[in-house]
């Protein structure tokens, strides 16, 4: 008895330890709390377009007095997930590349429309101009002379290829690295034009030194820290050509910027702000009551808030912002396993070569596809942040296909679904459940439907239930956190990569206007195999021919107009194919003061690509 | 846990009434303690280490699909990370670095070492935690004494209802209530942590508190709650025994019974409590930081689980280890002071 004291003390300790270690690997879960995935996380986030709604013009030409740089006083930016680190080529997500594109910059930015606009660059190389080769081997940039890094020094063109030898050393391990692997030399003839041969020929000119994958390092201030040492190197305070410099960073909380007086437009009165609060952490709710409501924050970056809370939020008499939203890349998606996923296959299990036992029947997928009414889902369950999908692409406009329309869904769209299950011998058992003899075997229609834990999805999940149900199918939903749904972990039978269910959701989209990078993911040398540790990006082990003919063309085609053709055509025949059903194209929404101007939100690159420009 | 037998008999190794020693066997005790402590550090270092490496886990999901991060490039930073060794050989590294140089690794977000990230943590954790731990402590015991030796009064009774809706009611629901409250629709408080705010006048401390008020309450009212609960069921324990009658039987007047008798002894789990609850100012509150975005040792943990930065974690979780296993310590040695009858042997 006189021992116990202490042993419980002991206990109390121990548990505490414990349920904190526990929390370690029970809370992981969520990269991004965000609804929608972390998919998107490191390119441009906030899908929009120039068409957004609710952007004001561009901002007003300069007014008769000659603009002043640092006469609109102080901006506070807020978003929920914090910076990380201020060097992008090692950023952990958007928020990196946007708290960093205030002070680095790219030789050029995408516009909304993805149309390349020179930054640090003097001119945008094309074909016409003669910058870009007509075959498309290389192309060469020429700088713009006279910009100053923020400690005085000259930028040249030896910063850029310093940048493309910091980024491709495999040992400084950059998340960038993709954007510079089709480069096979790089050189500069004079101080300031840089030429870029390519391995290959190249029709995806702009893939390097363009948007904040592109942005440029100071060789000055980095070269000592390339390769294995680049852990050490000044990440968190890079000296760059933006409008702001670095004044402290802390990482995961807040960074402040102050006005740079050796930026080139400085005498032009750029930027506007003195100085730049970057403030992390917390939650998208509250995030929005900042902008909306207390009025705390000037700009609240990605408000994945309810549709019924946020929009009456933001159109109250009161409301100190504006919403924005504007259409983007990013697609919500069902991923149809044409594998058999049957955990009796063992080793075999979802490989290729074990068709799927229902789902490599076209006609039911048609009828899956054709009940689900994805416009009445993204007004339900997203509002302001998506519309209902029914093809791979919402933008760039080139390559949405004019003959998808989405259709509404009726009695008569079951009645149609019900009558194709019916004609492909899914004939409805004593249980309600359509069943066949597939191969000997009697295979009843039980839908395994896995997505990440999140409420937003799980709702989607009971909405998809509750249409397909309808059609005698018996759906099993699961959810698996996000950390372990998209981890690599071989050893983990979760997995979105492994795919071990018939029916899988989540967001993706092309990381650039140009799409080839995006549909070779489909193409039947990209399926996911044990053998290749799953490292395709064949998500649905969909192998078609005509697909992988219209791929190869797509990679040679050097014709602009041919190419969205085919970009089109392959969009078509994938949902022709049921490879996807497209449920929900994503919007970016963002708040903002109602007294700042300037703001163009950009689906292509960061939503701070154009923040010299910013305006109170 | 620390109520019925605990109260008179709240001892730890051996009680031996009479004759009081000097320190030495006190020095040999904290001696001995420590060198069982070192033990169950590296144990709970283990035990930390194993759980994280073999949780499912993976820094590289949030790149998983990013198509400009592909699968080559993932794996080429996951072998930056050093994560391509086995995970007992990884631990062996970990170990040694920590025993050798004192160093806890580096983030695999920001690059920077774990102790740099939790040193700059530190203050606004201890400022916010630290200020509303002691304010509780300075509410929780006279309200708990006062509730216990006026039982069942209108005061006891408000109490009691006050305490059961600050330690049930979770802090989530407390702190968004106020930020509704005294920020949306007084503009009272700013609910945004400011941590670049430098203090250098009173005007910058008032800011100051500002900001920080809203935390300061919701973790307070918990804090106060839980504190004076178990204040109020310590004296209560006390008041009928036998030595608080003798001493009003002395005729000692009522106020120096209740506060040097019962107080002295009904204290003794209470400070167990207060003691083994500093360590938890140290770990940071992981909901209520995240709530009013202050950048302490609870958002860094969030934040570095959300990201799967597992040296953060280690790092993290690790020092709270040492802290609880060092502040057992610390209020055993209290119990000497405060019950002459506890030896250490």
């Amino acid at each position: 008895m006189l021992g116990q004291p202490k042993k419980l003390l002991v206990m109390i300790s121990t548990l505490i330890i414990v349920a904190l270690a526990l929390s370690a690997c029970g809370a992981a879960p969520a990269p991004t709390p965000a609804p929608p995935p972390a998919a998107t996380a490191t390119t441009a986030p906030a899908v929009v377009q120039a068409t957004a709604t609710a952007v004001p013009p561009p901002p007003a030409t300069p007014t008769k007095a000659a603009p002043v740089a640092g006469a609109c006083g102080s901006l506070k930016i807020l978003y929920w997930q914090a910076a990380t680190i201020l060097n992008p080529h090692l950023a952990q997500g958007t928020k990196d590349f946007d708290a960093s594109r205030l002070v680095l910059e790219p030789l050029a930015a995408m516009n909304p429309d993805g149309v390349p606009v020179p930054v640090l660059a003097a001119e945008v190389p094309t074909i016409a101009n003669g910058g870009a080769a007509k075959d498309f081997t290389t192309i060469t940039w020429k700088l713009k002379q006279g910009v100053k890094w923020s400690d005085g020094t000259d930028f040249t063109a030896d910063d850029v290829i310093f940048t493309y030898n910091y980024a491709s050393d495999e040992k400084t391990a950059v998340t960038t690295a993709d954007s510079f692997s089709n480069i096979k030399t790089i050189e500069a003839p004079d101080k300031f034009t840089v030429k870029i041969t390519w391995k290959d020929p190249n029709p995806n000119f702009y893939e390097a030194f363009v948007t904040g994958l592109g942005t440029i390092l100071q060789k000055k201030q980095f070269e000592a820290f390339s390769g294995a040492k680049a852990k050490d190197g000044p990440n968190l305070k890079p000296v760059g050509t933006g409008p702001f410099m670095v004044r402290e960073m802390k990482p995961d909380d807040v960074v402040t910027y102050d006005m740079n007086p050796n930026y080139r437009d400085f005498k032009n009165g750029k930027p506007c702000f003195k100085d730049v609060t970057f403030k992390g952490g917390g939650d998208a709710p509250s995030a929005a009551k900042a902008v909306f409501q207390t009025g705390e924050a000037d700009y609240g970056w990605n408000l994945q808030v309810e549709a019924s809370v946020l929009v009456p939020m933001a159109n109250a008499a009161d409301s100190k912002g504006i919403l924005a939203t504007a259409p983007g890349p990013n697609l919500e998606r069902l991923l149809v396993n044409r594998t058999n996923p049957d955990a009796s296959l063992g080793d075999k299990r979802s490989e290729p070569g074990q068709p799927h036992p229902f789902l490599s029947d076209l006609k039911v997928r048609q009828a899956l596809a054709m009940v689900i009414d994805t416009t009445e889902m993204a007004k339900q369950l997203y509002g302001p942040a998506g519309d209902g999908a029914c093809q791979v692409f919402a933008t760039p406009k080139a390559i949405v296909s004019p003959n998808i329309k989405c259709s509404a869904v009726t009695a008569d769209t079951f009645a149609a679904a019900n009558k194709l299950l019916d004609d492909a011998g899914w004939a409805k058992g004593s249980d309600g459940i359509r069943h066949k003899t597939v191969g000997g075997k009697d295979v009843k229609m039980n839908i395994v439907y896995q997505t990440t834990v999140n409420s937003l999805r799980q709702k989607e999940q009971a909405f998809v239930k509750d249409a397909w149900e309808k059609l005698g199918t018996k759906v099993e939903l699961k959810s698996v956190p996000a950390g372990v749904y998209f981890s690599s972990d071989e050893a983990n039978p979760d997995t979105a990569a492994k795919f071990f269910t018939d029916i899988e959701m989540f967001t993706s989209g092309p990381e650039s206007p140009d799409p080839t990078n995006y549909l070779k993911g489909w193409t039947c040398g990209e399926i996911k195999t044990k053998a290749g540790k799953w490292s395709g990006n064949n998500y649905e082990r969909a192998c078609n021919k005509d697909y992988d003919a219209l791929f190869d063309q797509l990679t040679k085609e050097t014709d602009a107009a041919k190419r969205n053709d085919l970009a089109i055509k392959m969009n078509e025949l994938i949902i022709k194919d049921v490879v996807i059903i497209p449920l929900v194209a994503r919007k970016s929404v963002s708040g903002y003061s109602k007294a700042l101007k300037g703001i163009i939100f950009n689906g292509w690159d960061s939503e701070e690509w154009n923040i010299a420009d910013w305006a109170k | 846990m620390f109520s019925a037998p605990l109260g008179q008999y709240h001892v730890h190794a051996r009680v031996s009434l009479g004759g009081a020693y000097g320190g030495k066997p006190m020095n040999r005790y904290i001696i001995r303690s420590v060198l069982i402590a070192l033990p169950t550090i590296l144990g709970i270092s283990f035990v930390i280490f194993a759980v994280l490496s073999l949780a499912p886990n993976d820094p590289m999901s949030q790149f998983a699909l990013n198509p400009a991060i592909p699968f080559e490039v993932r794996e080429n930073i996951r072998r930056s990370y050093g994560l391509d060794q086995p995970w007992p050989i990884r631990y062996v590294k970990w170990l040694g670095t920590l025993v050798t140089t004192g160093d806890l690794g580096y983030s695999f977000g920001s690059k920077l070492p774990v102790t740099t990230l939790i040193l700059q943590r530190l203050p606004a954790t201890l400022w916010v935690l630290g200020v509303s731990y002691i304010i509780s402590v300075i509410l929780a015991l006279p309200i708990g004494i006062i509730s216990a030796v006026k039982q069942y009064s209108i005061f006891d009774n408000l109490v009691s209802t006050f305490a059961f809706v600050g330690f049930s009611v979770p802090t989530f629901v407390t702190g968004y209530l106020l930020i509704l409250l005294l920020s949306v629709r007084l503009h009272w408080l700013p609910f945004i942590y400011d941590s670049t705010l430098v203090v250098k006048d009173l005007e910058s401390f008032g800011q100051l508190l500002r900001q920080s008020a809203m935390p300061i309450m919701v973790l307070g009212l918990f804090e106060t709650a839980t504190l004076a609960r178990y204040t109020r069921a310590s004296m209560l324990e006390n008041l009928p025994l036998d030595y608080v009658r003798t001493a009003r039987a002395k005729g000692i007047n009522e106020w120096q019974v209740i506060s040097r008798h019962a107080f002295r002894n009904s204290m003794i789990p209470v400070v167990t409590l207060i003691a083994l609850g500093v360590p938890g100012i140290f770990g940071g509150a992981l909901i209520t930081e995240q709530i009013f975005r202050v950048p302490g040792i609870g958002s860094l943990l969030i934040h570095s689980l959300e990201a799967s930065d597992t040296p953060v974690i280690m790092g993290v979780t690790f020092v709270f280890g040492v802290l609880v296993v060092l502040f057992n310590l610390i209020a055993d040695i209290i119990y000497g002071f405060l019950d002459p009858r506890i030896k250490y042997t």
